[in-house]
């Protein structure tokens, strides 16, 4: 079922980008100005016109901040499952699988190690195209693996968040992830190694209310949603309007929530230069054996996840990340770049944002 | 007003009433009819709520007069102190903080309270803390550090307030910081959901050594109503959210969210609250008579992992 509506939904979609010309132009969802694809992707996603930052494909995201040909994944070991056998309109093994095969990805979130200007880092950067970057246990034990092996490695981590929220449907276990991910980060304070969390369009929930605002920085994109409740829950509850460019990035950064607001094309430079500054104060740098290391614990709960025996082999759908990400630069990215669209049109944004808070918001769409 | 379901049981309670007041009013000897009608009472009250639905057991989590959280430490702690604000932006009555004794020991207390009638709910914005509770509760988690207090938390709040001002003054912020300032206590924290353990708001006062939950409390990511509107589009399928939440306690204890669960009397808390909070201080004694042998660095470790290992997932081979 989900398949076929997958199917129904895309395939038009993906003709369109391969038969006609009309694919070959976006419509910037900031200023509606027509916007030649490949000029968009060469621009970072940035609206060449009115300077709208669209969401970011992940793997675009990946090789925007990695120096080229230096990412190496480390995410892709861990597969979910519904642990609550969650059914809504639709099974979440259904959703789950669907989206799976659509995103070549297990979960909503990529972790790796790369080098950013030189300097060695772990990244995290997750995917609001699959399930809205619902954070459920895997998101959750991702995270919490990169900041442990980013400590091991004296790797600084900068987290890159696009998110709706918990991911209800795996219930109090995706609101548990909030702690995960919390005390993870522990490792990496204790060998005063730097977390840098950079926030995009949109972050809400307990995204926002776990680990993406507990970087030593945070930093957000111009105009990225950012919020604990969405803007939809809050006029639901007050029944006014709200204020203009609230929980917008800049609004926030007045309200002193932010380090700063960084134009896209300015982030890579921004991260090696404070990653660089933090690791240069009197005692030296840091986790070169300047702090003593706390081993934290590692053992990993599977109780009632299939067993010992069950690898990734019994996911259903058995999809699998290609072994090597890093190939996938920005002319890749191009060639499927209906992750512009994304497949969520507003509509069914809020159907895959896994959140309380999440707003439609309209999107670059193809014209 | 009774819960739906418990009308059989409130008719029956009446039937006792007329019954007693007649043979008081009448001098008849009705004591055999008033037991045999007391046991069917019981027993009545007994299978209704072992078979109740998620969603009737989030109504009960809710009942009008199930005891809110002051009504906790007025028994389960003596002398309880309370201590005002957040040295910044104000005081949230929705989060009370303090000091007590527990037994013996001296605790900090962290309590989500609702209100027990419409002024006081309105007063205590139905338990939905702002930010500035949130930062009342970090000055509290430091203040227990410094003088080696424990820390006991009842939770009890719809969630944390969705508004205007608690976005501008960093709702998300601040349920962080909690989350990561209680992770790293260093005395004993034990938490105890009474009512309704509302997503991030509940979690940010229940990152404790030992989580507790009253048998007809819930404890979700989201509200059933949230839920039902955001992935059935309606909130009247509240109930078929409810049962997918799986946000019981028992639910709960087999997920490995919380650690135990606390009995309540037949018939729910509501129906006998000082049963209720008698269960609920025997419970918080014993855990905290536990926790309070164990050297801090070792509290922190096993929180730590405690949650650590939260969640399900299919690992590659
Ligand atoms: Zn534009």
């Amino acid at each position: 079922m989900a398949l076929e509506r997958w199917f129904r939904r895309k395939r038009p979609t993906r003709g369109d980008d391969d038969a006609s010309p009309k694919g070959l132009w976006l419509k910037c969802s900031g200023c509606h100005a027509q916007i030649y694809r490949k000029d968009l992707i060469a621009n970072l996603f940035v609206c060449p016109e009115c300077a709208h930052h669209e969401r970011m494909p992940v793997e675009a995201r990946v090789a925007m901040l990695s120096d080229e040909g230096t990412f190496e994944r480390w995410s892709g070991r861990v597969a979910p499952t519904d642990a609550l056998g969650f059914v809504d309109t639709e099974p979440y093994v259904e959703r789950l699988e669907a989206v799976q095969k659509k995103s070549e990805r297990l979960d909503a979130v990529v972790t790796g190690a790369a080098e950013l200007d030189g300097v060695p880092v772990a990244l995290a950067v997750m995917d609001f195209g699959f399930l809205g970057g619902s954070m459920g246990s895997v998101v959750g034990e991702e995270i919490a693996r990169v900041a442990e092996r980013a400590a091991d490695e004296a790797r600084p981590l900068i987290s890159v968040a696009a998110s709706g929220g918990a991911r209800m449907q795996e219930g109090a276990l995706s609101l548990m992830q909030m702690a995960k991910t919390t005390v993870a980060l522990e490792a990496l304070a204790q060998r005063r190694l730097p977390y840098i969390s950079v926030l995009t369009d949109p972050t809400t929930g307990g995204v926002t209310a776990s680990f993406a605002t507990l970087g030593d920085m945070v930093i957000a994109e111009p105009g990225a949603l950012i919020c604990f409740a969405g803007p939809r829950v809050i006029q639901q509850t007050i029944k006014q309007d709200l204020p203009e460019g609230f929980q917008r990035s800049e609004f926030l950064l007045s309200k002193g929530m932010l380090d700063d607001v960084v134009p896209r094309a300015a982030l890579k430079a921004r991260l090696a230069t404070l990653v660089r500054l933090l690791r240069a104060g009197l005692d030296g740098e840091p986790g070169d054996g300047a702090a003593p290391p706390v081993p934290l614990a590692r053992e990993v709960s599977l109780a009632g996840a299939g067993g010992a025996g069950s690898g990734l082999g019994s996911v259903r759908g058995g999809v699998r990340v290609d072994a090597d990400e890093a190939a996938r630069a920005l002319d890749a990215i191009g060639a499927g770049a209906d992750d512009v669209d994304g497949g969520q049109g507003s509509g069914d944004e809020r159907d895959d944002d896994g959140n309380v808070g999440e707003e439609s918001r309209s999107r670059a769409t193809s014209v | 007003m009774p819960l739906p379901f418990e009308k059989p049981m409130d008719e029956l309670e009446a039937r006792i009433r007329d019954m007693r007041a007649y043979a008081e009013d009448q001098h008849v000897d009705l004591s055999s009819e008033i037991v045999a009608l007391e046991r069917r009472l019981e027993s009545l009250t007994r299978d209704t709520f072992t078979n109740l639905s998620r969603w009737q057991r989030v109504q009960v989590a809710r009942a009008p007069g199930r005891p809110t959280a002051l009504d906790y430490l007025g028994s389960v702690v003596e002398g309880f102190t309370e201590l005002h604000g957040d040295r910044a932006l104000g005081d949230d009555p929705a989060l009370v903080a303090g000091v007590a004794k527990l037994g013996e020991i001296g605790v900090v207390v962290l309590a989500q309270q609702k209100g027990r009638d419409t002024k006081e709910n309105i007063h205590r914005n139905f338990g939905m803390a702002h930010p500035s509770g949130y930062r009342k509760a970090l000055r509290m988690f430091d203040l227990a550090d410094k003088f080696k207090l424990p820390v006991l938390s009842l939770v009890d709040t719809p969630g944390a307030y969705p508004g205007i001002a608690a976005e501008e003054q960093g709702q998300a912020w601040v349920i962080a910081a909690c989350i990561q300032r209680m992770s790293r206590l260093r005395v004993p924290a034990v938490s105890v959901i009474i009512g309704e353990g509302g997503s991030g708001g509940a979690l940010a006062l229940a990152v404790a050594n030992r989580v507790l939950i009253l048998e007809h409390a819930i404890y979700s990511v989201i509200s059933p109503e949230s839920c039902a509107a955001i992935r059935w589009r309606d909130a009247a399928e509240a109930p078929s959210a409810a049962e997918a939440l799986k946000l019981t306690a028992e639910d709960l204890l087999e997920q490995g969210v919380v650690d135990a669960i606390v009995e309540e009397p037949v018939g729910g808390a509501h129906k006998d609250p000082a049963g209720a909070i008698e269960a609920v201080r025997q419970a918080v004694e014993a855990e905290i008579e536990e926790l309070r042998r164990v050297p801090s660095d070792e509290l922190a470790r096993e929180r730590r992992e405690r949650f650590r290992r939260m969640g399900r997932f299919l690992e590659a081979n």
